[in-house]
């Protein structure tokens, strides 16, 4: 079992838990993730390691509640514990051979974003910043991301923090007023990094990106995970996360992750009359 | 505990074989993946003296046809554990799986027997294996073909699937088939199947389970130094079970490939005794 031992709201969606997985922190890398399992017969889910210390042994994770599983995760306090906990899983991003990336998160991405950003700044590369959110009440992460980057972009699809606008715009702007990077890494909705590959692409700027497919053991055992770059099969669990954004194929990951929809919306439903039934009675 | 269904192995089984080993004091660390959570020589620098790998043969294979990466598509170890591991059949279990109607198995071994009858449990109305060979070389063992059609499976032999035809939501809507013929006899010995020029048709479906094999993860053998590998990616052992590396052993399908759960125990067994005379001729 491993415990809880903070639980912090960081928006009405987002929570951010740190764990006590000391074999697991000793090995972390930017860029793994986590496969945890909350219960007994329980999905497994991957989350990205937010954050580690090696010598607390502790790993944090940041997740978004989005279904039923991230909504059962959610109903465990600090002294509680996790089930499963198993990783770190999956490449660590390349960062060593970088000095000057525009990192850019979407939303939750945020939190997947932000060990790459501080293990690029922990390697003295210089770090331009940019994240996005629908709104100012889903922002996460700012002063994290101030203090590792050089400079810290923040926008709005609804203009409510932040400059209005997509990520995109303020990329395009940068490349414009001649900023230029050795690499642009981007993670987020598939869509936001569909649009940011086809941007760099005109400017032939390399970008990785970090694909979440939907994964069941994390170790290359089931396929499930799989996707097309370069026009060969990759498995995101084993052959990335990360990948160059400029030879996946992202109509076809988009198509993929919708697999599971509907069943989706009747487990998120189910969990959340379960949870109102316990809490009424 | 994944991949066999419960009608072939019950779980009740493999638990009682492991509370057999908790017993004898074996401590089990889960949650553990080695070449991630600890490399091998990690292990010996926490002092154990010898390592045996039997970490199976579990990445799948796919044939890389266009449409693979359709929605309804999956390797036979996702549905069988979406399936067995993780009881996507009971109602309560979290994890899910598709609802189809008419399923695809593609190959003839005993995985694929095993993914039809659990797609025919889980209702699915057509099942139907496609296998390039014919009823003669069909790998499965001959029980396991027999229970396959009781339960209604349906063999479409001398066939091979050359694309998967999707929908506009990016779902399979059905396999395009060839039919073979059997020509001369390859390296294996046998029939090497060949393409009947202008056979091709297309089989309705709105699911498909690649169950064409596996190979060993090249988690381990990545992360360890001087550990031998043969061209399938299998570990090279001798009869002992001693593999290039002092210290570390192997056995199962990490180093037959996909072979039976008979000859990875008595490999197990055998690397056991390898092992107690290692360790003991070191001291
Ligand atoms: C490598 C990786 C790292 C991730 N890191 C984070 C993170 O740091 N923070 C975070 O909030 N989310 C992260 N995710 C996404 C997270 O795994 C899903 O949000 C979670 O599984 C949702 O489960 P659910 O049951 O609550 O929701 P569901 O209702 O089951 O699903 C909601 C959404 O999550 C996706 N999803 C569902 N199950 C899985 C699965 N087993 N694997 C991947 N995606 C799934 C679905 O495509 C769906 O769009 C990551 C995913 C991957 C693959
Ligand atoms: C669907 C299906 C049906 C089958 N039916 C039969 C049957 O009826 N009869 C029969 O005799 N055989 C059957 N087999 C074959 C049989 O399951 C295998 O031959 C047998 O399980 C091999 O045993 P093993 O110990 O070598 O590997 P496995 O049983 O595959 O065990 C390997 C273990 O190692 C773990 N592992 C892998 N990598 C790592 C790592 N890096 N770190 C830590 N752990 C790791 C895996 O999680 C797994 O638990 C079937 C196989 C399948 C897939
Ligand atoms: S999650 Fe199973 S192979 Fe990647």
């Amino acid at each position: 079992m491993y415990r809880i031992l903070r639980k912090q709201r960081l928006n009405p969606t987002v929570t951010r838990m740190v764990i006590d997985a000391p074999k697991v922190a000793r090995k972390a890398q930017a860029g793994q993730f986590v496969i945890l399992r909350v219960k007994e017969d329980g999905e497994r889910i991957p989350l990205t390691i937010a954050d580690y210390d090696a010598m607390a042994g502790t790993v944090t994770i940041i997740y978004q509640i989005v279904g039923a599983t991230t909504m059962l995760l959610d109903r465990l306090e600090q002294g509680d514990a996790i089930l499963d906990f198993v990783g770190p899983l999956g490449r660590p991003s390349e960062v060593k051979h970088l000095h000057k990336v525009c990192v850019i998160g979407g939303g939750v991405g945020c939190a997947i974003a932000y060990p790459t950003a501080k293990a690029l700044h922990e390697n003295g590369a210089e770090v331009t910043l940019i994240s996005g959110f629908r709104n100012k009440d889903l922002v996460i992460l700012q002063e994290e991301f101030q203090a590792v980057s050089k400079t810290c972009h923040l926008v709005s699809d609804d203009g409510s923090t932040g400059k209005k606008g997509l990520v995109t715009d303020v990329l395009k702007e940068l490349i414009e007023q001649g900023e230029s990077f050795d690499e642009v890494i981007a993670i987020g909705p598939l869509v936001m990094m569909k649009f940011v590959c086809l941007l760099t692409k005109q400017y032939s700027i390399k970008t990785i990106v970090s694909m979440n497919p939907i994964m069941i053991d994390g170790t290359g055992m089931c396929g499930c995970c799989r996707l097309s770059v370069g026009g060969e099969m990759k498995f995101a669990c084993v052959d990335g996360p990360d990948f160059d954004g400029h030879a996946v194929d992202f109509d076809e990951a988009i198509s993929r992750s919708s697999t599971y929809r509907e069943h989706e919306r009747k487990a998120r439903e189910e969990a959340c009359n379960l949870f109102h039934k316990e809490v009424a009675s | 505990m994944y991949g066999i269904p419960e009608f072939r192995l019950p779980k009740t089984i493999v638990q009682q074989e492991i509370e057999g080993l908790k017993e004898m004091g074996v401590e089990i660390e889960c949650n553990t993946v080695i070449g991630r959570s600890q490399t091998v020589d990690e292990l010996f620098e926490e002092g154990y003296e010898a390592v045996f790998i039997g970490s199976g043969a579990g990445l799948p294979n796919f044939m890389n046809l266009s449409g693979e990466n359709l929605k309804g598509v999956y390797s036979a170890n996702e549905f069988l554990t979406r399936c067995n591991l993780m009881k996507a059949y009971q109602k309560g279990g979290d994890t899910p799986l598709q609802r189809a109607k008419r399923a695809v198995i593609v190959g003839g071994g005993n995985v694929a027997m095993d993914a039809a009858r659990c797609a025919k449990r889980l209702g699915v109305g057509h099942v139907y294996i496609v296998y390039r060979r014919s009823m003669e070389e069909l790998p499965a063992r001959k029980e396991e073909v027999e229970h396959a059609m009781e339960e209604g499976i349906e063999f479409l032999l001398l066939r091979n699937p050359i694309r998967v035809l999707g929908n506009e939501e990016g779902w399979i809507r059905g396999v395009e088939c060839v039919e073979m013929e059997l020509g001369e006899p390859d390296e294996s010995g046998r029939c090497r199947p060949v393409e009947k020029n202008g056979s091709n048709f297309v089989l309705e479906a709105d699911c498909m389970i690649m169950a064409i094999g596996t190979s060993p993860n090249p988690l381990i053998r990545s992360t360890t130094e001087g550990l031998e590998t043969n061209r399938k990616g299998c570990l090279v052992c001798d009869e002992q079970g001693r593999t290039t590396r002092e210290g570390v052993f192997a056995g199962g399908d990490a180093v037959s490939g996909a072979a039976t759960v008979i000859l990875a125990m008595g490999a197990g067994k055998t690397a056991a005794k390898a092992i107690d005379e290692y360790i003991k001729n070191k001291q």
